[in-house]
């Protein structure tokens, strides 16, 4: 019965979208107030029918219950619980119902906050996010019902992909998808204020920039996730393989990045208007694309999910209705929308319309690499597979610009900048990047850097040294306030911008420092051997038989010592998991801020008891996460800084002047303190 | 109407096409119109220096599971322990790697560390084999009877359940 319980409250949670979709926008059209203010209502029960289908499908799992197909197709009774219930976003269907549910919870949360948004406002955003959440139920619904009956009911489940047994990527997906449907609020208010380019566009702006952050926050986390668990689950030590479904994640990144940017000026300047609109449009549209290329099968990847022509055929449809719907409206809209406030050549402005149109372009190559074998294979039949050496040399000459504008852009002015003032900053921070790079190179890699990891350490080193440089000028003690005095009137909004940008800094440091210095050794070792790796000695102790809860398997003991002195104990794993007979590689790692040690089995050597280890020394890898970990930080602060909720607050009494918003605000984020 | 505001909409139009074509495609059926025909004639230098050339007459009188890999496709790395696994299993199959458009080095770092599961690897650095195999992409498998013809092909990588519902039933056969 459960099963068929989540089952109606999809059917019956679609047609509540429907109805979301179309009365209050149609009431924010007319004028109608009572149509409008069905929004609330409609709202809050789209989100308790779509939870209360999740928790069926849920509790279907936690039951074992065989008789539901998707049940029985990812899990197995061996399965332990937590595994169970991470199991409902383990296939094609339950993760387009958590898609689904996340969808809903952000339309929640934002009817939450919503308190003085104009209600016509309110009204057409939730109505977009309904439109959009009833065409993932229908598809659900029409092509992959996640409550389907298996009859006979089968014995025993197939079990949960084992590359899926871990807690990295239990977290990966709730996150990635997260950040793919948050960017849908700001696609929402894009179209909101496109249907009624009447209504102030830095109004919308201002809600739109925080939900934003925290979604672009999300994704940063969601990809980084991923990434690890690439590193640590698949045995050889890699943490990016330009996959096409890594690409479709990091896609909506690099658009994502660029509209926060564009944001932050159309809301403080009034400038980059129509870029800010199709940028908002252009994320939540990669996020859709990733999701086609993903479900639909078009490219073979490692992370193929099952597919199927008519699952394919009605995402093209949607993503045709929606990105072309609202390309159209854009194309028909945008040119009411103004060009907003002027701005001089040497100015904040340039910089990050500079970094704007980069990103943008590094997300196009990324794009034409991804898609470019399926363009070959529909116009001569060719199959090939473009591989990392594409993607390194177009998108890291592609970059290398955008970090260098990165760290000058928060030193220029709003507006206008003069020259030799800026001169006289960026020389500071040139002179700082070059004194920390050139001293933290020589005392890691001494001698032996390429010219390449020198390049990447500088880049490192200027973003790292104009974030110093910034919030040194920003804290230093002038006109009898303090230091603390200083940091208190500190705007948030910098503070996780400096954090987001530092990030950008570590993750450079960390890939530059662990392609030039890793050192990867695959031996052949017997239990008593050893072998010495950059300075360490790692000696195979003995290898015992494991039997997990569903899984049974060879797990080693490796001594790392250095000197003479114990290191660590490294327990690296080879499992075999019995439902679906697939080994497994799980590696032991011992990671530290400095370097990580990587021991893991690769395969016993035939006719001896010795097997292949692999044995790497990765320096400095850990910075690529904590980078990315520094960046969602930066989107959370973002998120909760309170500036806004103060600023809508007080613009919405003073009813939009034709003033700037941003002379509005307080805190002077509007540009650096008068020298 | 600005005429440049329609740029997005034309461009993604284009990208639609694309993807409408691409779904009628399906990356990993690809039928060979060489199955039931004898593997065509060749004469390969080995990947690893020193050992004998891969030939034709080398496929003659034992079954043959042919795998075609390169160090630098990814899916390879993705079905390889499935190979290593069933050469242990199936001693009694020739398997045999053919190396496609590669670097003998590269190559042979990428065995090292993934293990070396092929009774020998044919070395085709320029694909041009792999053209007479008429061989799409990496990675894929053909399956060779004891008589030499082509009986099985796939193209991608090699899955589990593959393995056990269509390969190996198909090689208990020959």
């Amino acid at each position: 019965m459960i099963p068929e319980l989540g089952h109606f409250a999809l059917w019956f949670a679609l047609g509540l979208a429907a109805l979301l979709a179309v009365l209050p926008p149609l009431g924010a059209h007319r004028r109608r107030a009572d149509w409008m203010a069905l929004a609330a209502p409609l709202n809050k029960g789209l989100g308790l029918t779509v939870l209360l289908s999740y928790l069926c499908l849920t509790w279907a799992f936690v039951q074992f219950d065989f008789s539901v197909a998707y049940v029985a197709r990812h899990s197995n009774s061996e399965l332990p619980l937590a595994y169970r219930i991470a199991a409902v976003w383990g296939g094609h269907e339950g993760s387009l119902l958590l898609w689904a549910l996340l969808l809903v919870g952000w339309m929640g949360a934002l009817q939450r906050k919503a308190g003085n948004l104009p209600p016509a406002l309110l009204a057409r955003v939730l109505g977009v996010m309904g439109a959009l959440s009833f065409g993932f139920l229908l598809f659900m619904l029409t092509t992959s019902n996640p409550f389907e009956r298996l009859l006979p009911m089968p014995e025993e489940g197939a079990d949960l992909n084992p590359l899926l047994q871990d807690p990295g990527m239990v977290l990966h997906p709730p996150m990635l998808y997260m950040g793919y449907v948050g960017f849908a609020v700001a696609f929402a208010f894009a179209i909101a204020a496109l249907l009624a380019p009447e209504d102030d566009l830095q109004r919308w702006l201002r809600w739109a920039r925080p939900w934003t952050a925290a979604a672009w926050a999300s994704l940063t986390v969601g990809i980084a996730l991923g990434s690890w668990w690439a590193y640590y689950e698949l045995g050889w030590g890699g943490w990016w393989f330009w996959d096409p479904v890594e690409n479709a994640s990091f896609m909506p990144w690099l658009a994502g990045t660029a509209l926060l940017h564009s944001m932050a000026v159309t809301e403080k300047r009034g400038a980059f208007r129509s870029w800010t609109l199709l940028l908002a449009i252009l994320a939540f549209s990669l996020s859709l694309l990733g999701t086609f290329l993903v479900r639909s099968g078009v490219l073979s990847s490692v992370h193929a999910f099952a597919t199927d022509p008519k699952r394919g055929l009605f995402i093209l449809g949607f993503l045709v209705v929606v990105v072309g719907g609202s390309l159209g409206l854009f194309a028909a809209r945008a040119a009411r929308m103004g060009l907003g406030a002027r701005f001089g050549l040497l100015s904040r402005e340039t910089t990050l319309m500079g970094n704007n149109v980069m990103l943008l372009a590094a997300c196009g190559a990324v794009l034409l690499g991804t898609l470019y074998p399926l363009a070959l294979d529909a116009l001569t039949g060719q199959k090939i597979s473009v591989g990392p050496p594409y993607f390194d040399s177009v998108f890291v000459p592609l970059m290398a610009p955008v970090i260098v504008l990165m760290g000058v852009g928060p030193l220029l002015r709003w507006k206008q900048d003069e020259g030799p003032q800026l001169v006289r900053r960026l020389r500071g921070a040139a002179l700082l990047a070059a004194l920390v790079a050139g001293t933290f190179g020589w005392a890691v890699g001494g001698g032996q850097l390429s010219a390449a990891a020198w390049f990447g350490l500088a880049l490192a080193g200027w973003v790292l040294a104009c974030c110093a440089a910034d919030l040194v000028e920003r804290l230093w003690p002038r006109q009898g306030q303090g230091l603390i005095a200083r940091w208190q009137a500190l705007p948030r909004s910098v503070l996780s911008m400096q954090l987001a940008h530092a990030g950008v800094g570590v993750f450079i440091v960390g890939v530059t420092l662990v392609n030039s210095l890793q050192v990867e050794r695959d031996v052949a070792l017997a239990p008593g051997q050893g072998v010495e790796v950059a300075g360490f000695e790692f000696q195979l102790e003995r290898l015992q038989r494991i039997e997990g809860p569903n899984y049974g398997g060879v797990q080693g003991l490796v001594r790392v010592s250095r000197g003479g002195e114990q290191v660590t104990e490294l327990r690296p794993e080879k499992r075999v998991y019995r439902s679906s007979e697939m080994p497994m590689t799980e590696a032991a790692i011992d990671a530290g801020l400095l370097r990580d040690l990587y021991v893991s089995l690769g395969e016993p050597l035939a006719g001896s008891n010795a097997w292949i280890v692999r044995v790497y020394v990765k320096p400095f890898i850990d910075w690529i996460w904590m980078g990315c970990l520094l960046m969602a930080c930066g989107g959370l602060l973002a998120w909760r800084d309170k500036r806004y909720r103060v600023a809508v607050a007080q613009s919405s009494a003073a009813k939009a002047l034709a003033a700037p918003a941003a002379q509005a605000l307080p805190g002077g984020a509007q540009g650096r303190a008068a020298p | 109407m600005k005429l440049k505001a329609l740029i997005p909409l034309a461009l993604f139009g284009l990208l639609a096409l694309l993807l409408a074509r691409g779904l009628q495609l399906n990356p990993r059926e690809i039928p060979s119109p060489l199955i039931d025909k004898p593997a065509p004639t060749f004469e390969l230098a080995a990947l690893h220096e020193g050992k004998p050339a891969l030939k034709r007459a080398d496929l003659q009188g034992r079954v043959t599971l042919l795998n075609v890999w390169a160090s630098w496709c990814t899916p390879c790395q993705q079905e390889h322990p499935l190979l290593v696994d069933f050469a242990k299993r199936q001693p009694g199959v020739q398997l045999i790697g053919l190396n496609y458009k590669d670097q003998r080095e590269a190559a042979s770092a990428w065995l090292r560390r993934l293990g070396d599961p092929y009774h020998a690897i044919g070395f085709d650095e320029r694909g041009q084999i792999g053209i007479e195999f008429g061989v799409y992409g990496v990675p894929e498998t053909f399956i060779i009877d004891r008589q030499g013809r082509i009986r099985f092909k796939h193209v991608g990588p090699l899955t589990a359940e593959l393995m056990r519902e269509r390969i190996e039933p198909l090689l208990t056969q020959l």
